[in-house]
């Protein structure tokens, strides 16, 4: 364990833990877009940027990415931090004028418009979407394409993916909600910002009702090796 | 290139033997015609030359007489393609292959071509040794020097000039600990653009903890204009090999990677043969010169972004992936490629490397200032009149490289600016020429030393459109992983297009300067976090150029379209008629001899060509 001290008060923290987690630990708030405990941090949308002190020098580090030391000084808001922040927000709202996600963090940091043009996206770019498929799922459909002012969030050649199983991860850990999410009937519909696909659904063997998607049933079965019809009953009809 | 039958040294003593008969069986009296077959005078047909100089001597018989070399470059770009004859030096420029017969006859007679010398624009008197000409009396060619010395195919042409000597003397004389003291002593700061001290770099990467410990040479030089890395690649590549070696003996390393653009194929050819030939001869790979070190070095071809000239980004690329930044809290020395320690310099680091070991740290120590030891190549270009490859002592003033090696602006026209260190370095004005060239000094102005680029602009140059130029560059070249960068580059761009087409607000300086500081400050890395600059120093040192597109709608350079107005002198138009031949959309009509022309505003497309063709100032720009 390691002693720092987080805006004023002294914290402890595991080594190896980041800026961040000692800090959710002790209650103390810090905005993030793109960060989530089940994967791997990302450092992309810099609004958990907090200033350190070390070697007398003071530092602005992205605290999802910034491991806690012995006697560090983190200080989590400042004249400082609180310009930059929204300075990003004025970016973000640019972006995504109709988010309610973004608008709402937006006004809790003080931004009420932003300086810049406006466009209509939702996405942000967080690769949370894309970092929970590789990492938690494990089939990688989709990654961020193209570079810079090009970067968008697809599957590969904005083609339907042979390796989607449909799960909806994806929209379920997305910030902003650009990823929509419907099931309709027999069919899924997963909505990317720039293409989207359907799947069918399997249908409970005793109650008829569709419930999951084929494709990650049998995706569960095959990676948990489980008998083939260990799926045939929704959750509610199992023994 | 006949092959040899080489043997693998296994001693220093070998080495030396083998140094000694080469420079024995040469005649070091008999002329040498030296062609530089760098990438600048391949474009301007050295190749004709090259085949002209083997073709003349071969049916003339001479290969007994003269002796001929296709050296890297040595610099003076601007008037390649570059002939030099040894050993006295002679200078030939602008050569062509229809000159090849005359200046054969004339070395073998020992005569010189008169019409082929350098002429001083100054002066006007013919230069006839290289060293004598302005453009190289000011520099200190330390590592550019002997590019025109040695073929870089020919690892015989860099052990007779005691190459590999370094390395003999740290694998047998000095321990690890000496070598990264010696580095350090020095005061070699990494030339790549951080100007880290590189013995500290060394001494951090031999100490941390890992299985292994990885090497790497930085050759993604990707700034606009600038072809440093490349040239001493090309030209050189065993001081560059040589350093590394030496790096990888010093921190404990025995894998190497040579991170090379595919864009640069002639370095990348070099450097392979290079790595051939020092493995054939035992100077690399197993047990190098029997020292029971091993070193090993690949070449790795990168894809031409700009990012991955940043430690991580190349690190991630070499590694297979995405070259995406990531944040650096660990530092690459204790977690770089694959994880492990990685000590990362940049090419012309490595170069300076065996210099130091062979004169010592206190003979290096001599050249340059007090922060910044050594010399610094420079890629001179832009509104300059000697456009080049410049290695100069640091310290040295802008004025000097400018004006003395640059031989100043052309046209007689104003200067107006510099900027260093590549896209997202800073524009210096005028009043700062007498700046001494350093790290620290160059950072105080708000620019940098980066790699190494310096793009001279003249009074024609407008700074908002550079300015929109280098971050339009910048926004191309972004990862796009980070808000701020990604977003904020963006929106540079569009309020610096909106000022340069006239319709620029009260309170865009004011935006673009809030803007600048948060990208600088919350970036993830050092792309984000410079790229501010341009428009940083323009605003600092150019405002009026600024408030002149937003409040007048005018541009005072003349450059921005949207703001300029052609306009035919009535007085002065003779009704020539060659504007309106010029004229790409026929805005221009022609209405009988000795009446002025007539232009239709609505159908200008401010292209300018009435206003280049026309020979009496008849045309005036608004």
């Amino acid at each position: 364990m390691v002693t720092l001290t987080i805006d004023g008060r002294e914290v402890q923290a595991e080594e190896g833990t980041t800026i961040l987690e000692a800090a959710r630990e002790s209650n103390i708030y810090i905005p993030t877009l793109c960060y989530h405990e089940e994967v791997t941090p990302y450092g992309a949308c810099r609004l958990c940027l907090v200033e350190v002190a070390r070697n007398g020098r003071e530092k602005l580090v992205a605290s999802c990415l910034y491991e806690v030391a012995e006697g560090l000084r983190v200080k989590t808001n400042s004249e400082r931090i609180a310009s930059n922040r929204k300075m990003i927000m004025e970016l973000l709202l640019a972006r995504c004028p109709n988010n309610k996600a973004i608008q709402d963090l937006a006004r809790q940091l003080g931004v009420e418009k932003t300086s810049f043009k406006l466009e209509d996206k939702q996405c942000i770019l967080c690769a949370l979407c894309v970092r929970v498929c590789q990492e938690v799922v494990g089939v990688s459909a989709i990654s961020l394409v193209n570079r810079g002012v090009d970067r968008q969030m697809a599957t590969p050649f904005y083609e339907p993916s042979d390796v989607c199983i449909g799960c909806g991860a994806c929209a379920y850990v997305c910030p902003t909600g650009a990823i929509g999410f419907e099931d309709v009937g027999d069919t899924r519909y997963i909505h990317w910002p720039n293409n989207k696909m359907e799947f069918k659904l399997r249908k409970c063997k005793t109650c008829g009702n569709y419930w999951a998607p084929e494709k990650q049933l049998d995706y569960i079965i095959k990676k948990a090796n489980l008998s083939p019809d260990a799926f045939d009953n929704c959750p509610d009809c199992r023994d | 290139m006949a092959k040899r039958e080489t043997k693998r040294l296994s001693s220093p003593q070998e080495l030396e033997a083998l140094r000694k008969s080469i420079i024995e069986k040469r005649d070091h009296n008999k002329p040498c015609i030296t062609i530089c077959g760098g990438t600048g005078c391949l474009a301007l047909a050295a190749q004709d030359v090259i085949t002209g100089f083997r073709r003349e001597i071969q049916e003339q018989g001479l290969e007994t007489k003269v002796d001929i070399r296709i050296t890297g470059c040595p610099g003076f770009c601007e008037r390649g393609p570059l002939v030099v004859i040894k050993p006295e030096n002679i200078l030939y420029q602008q050569v062509k292959g229809e000159d090849v017969p005359e200046i054969v006859s004339a070395t073998v007679k020992g005569n010189i071509v008169d019409r082929l010398l350098y002429t001083d624009p100054n002066t006007g008197k013919k230069i006839t040794y290289e060293h004598e000409v302005p453009f190289y009396r000011k520099q200190k060619r330390l590592l550019l020097g002997d590019n025109s010395n040695i073929d870089p195919t020919e690892i015989r042409d860099y052990l007779a000039l005691g190459g590999y000597a370094a390395l003999s003397k740290v694998l047998f004389e000095m321990s690890p600990e000496q070598i990264i003291e010696e580095v350090k002593k020095s005061g070699l700061r990494g030339r790549g653009g951080g100007g880290f001290p590189t013995g500290v770099k060394w001494e951090t990467c031999r100490q941390a903890q890992g299985d292994t410990r990885y090497i790497i040479c930085n050759c993604d030089e990707g700034d606009p204009g600038a072809f440093m890395d490349r040239s001493l690649m090309e030209g050189n590549p065993h001081s560059v090999l040589e350093g590394m070696i030496i790096g990888a003996y010093a921190i404990g390393g025995h894998e190497g990677y040579i991170y090379v653009r595919n864009e640069y194929p002639l370095a990348v050819k070099n450097a392979q043969i290079a790595i051939e030939q020092t493995e054939e001869h035992g100077l690399l790979g197993k047990n190098i010169l029997g020292s029971g070190f091993d070193f090993t070095v690949r070449i790795s071809r990168g894809g031409g972004a700009f990012v991955c000239g940043e430690s991580t980004a190349l690190m991630a690329s070499l590694e297979g992936k995405v070259g995406e930044p990531r944040a650096k809290y660990v530092h690459t020395v204790e977690k770089g490629l694959w994880e492990q320690p990685t000590n990362l310099n940049n090419v012309e680091t490595w170069a300076n490397v065996p210099l130091i070991i062979k004169n010592g740290a206190d003979w290096y120590s001599k050249v340059g200032t007090e922060g910044s030891k050594g010399t610094k190549i420079f890629s001179l270009v832009g509104k300059i009149n000697n456009t080049g490859l410049v290695e100069v002592p640091m310290g040295i003033s802008l004025r000097e490289i400018i004006y003395d090696i640059g031989g100043g602006i052309p046209g007689g026209k104003k200067f107006k600016a510099v900027q260093t260190g590549g896209p997202s370095g800073g524009c210096i004005p005028e009043s700062l020429l007498d700046l001494p060239v350093d790290f620290d000094q160059l950072t105080k102005v708000g620019s940098m030393m980066g790699s190494g680029g310096m793009i001279v602009m003249d009074e024609n140059s407008c700074m908002v459109d550079i300015a929109k130029y280098f971050i339009g560059f910048l926004e191309g070249e972004s990862c796009g992983k980070c808000v701020p960068c990604r977003e904020g580059l963006k929106r540079m761009g569009q309020i610096l297009t909106d000022i340069t087409e006239g319709r620029g607000k009260e309170g865009d300086i004011e935006l673009l300067e809030r803007l600048s500081a948060a990208i600088t400050d919350s970036s993830l890395c050092a792309l984000g976090s410079t790229a501010s600059n341009p428009v940083l120093t323009t605003i600092r040192y150019f405002r009026d150029e600024y408030e002149a597109h937003i409040r007048d709608k005018r541009c005072p350079a003349g450059v921005c379209k949207e703001l300029i107005t052609y306009l035919i002198d009535e007085e002065k138009c003779p009704g020539c008629g060659l504007c309106v031949k010029a004229c790409p959309v026929e805005a221009i009509t022609f209405m009988g001899k000795k009446k002025p022309v007539v232009l239709d505003q609505e159908k200008c497309i401010k292209c300018g060509i009435c206003y280049d063709v026309c020979k009496l100032d008849a045309v005036i720009k608004k």
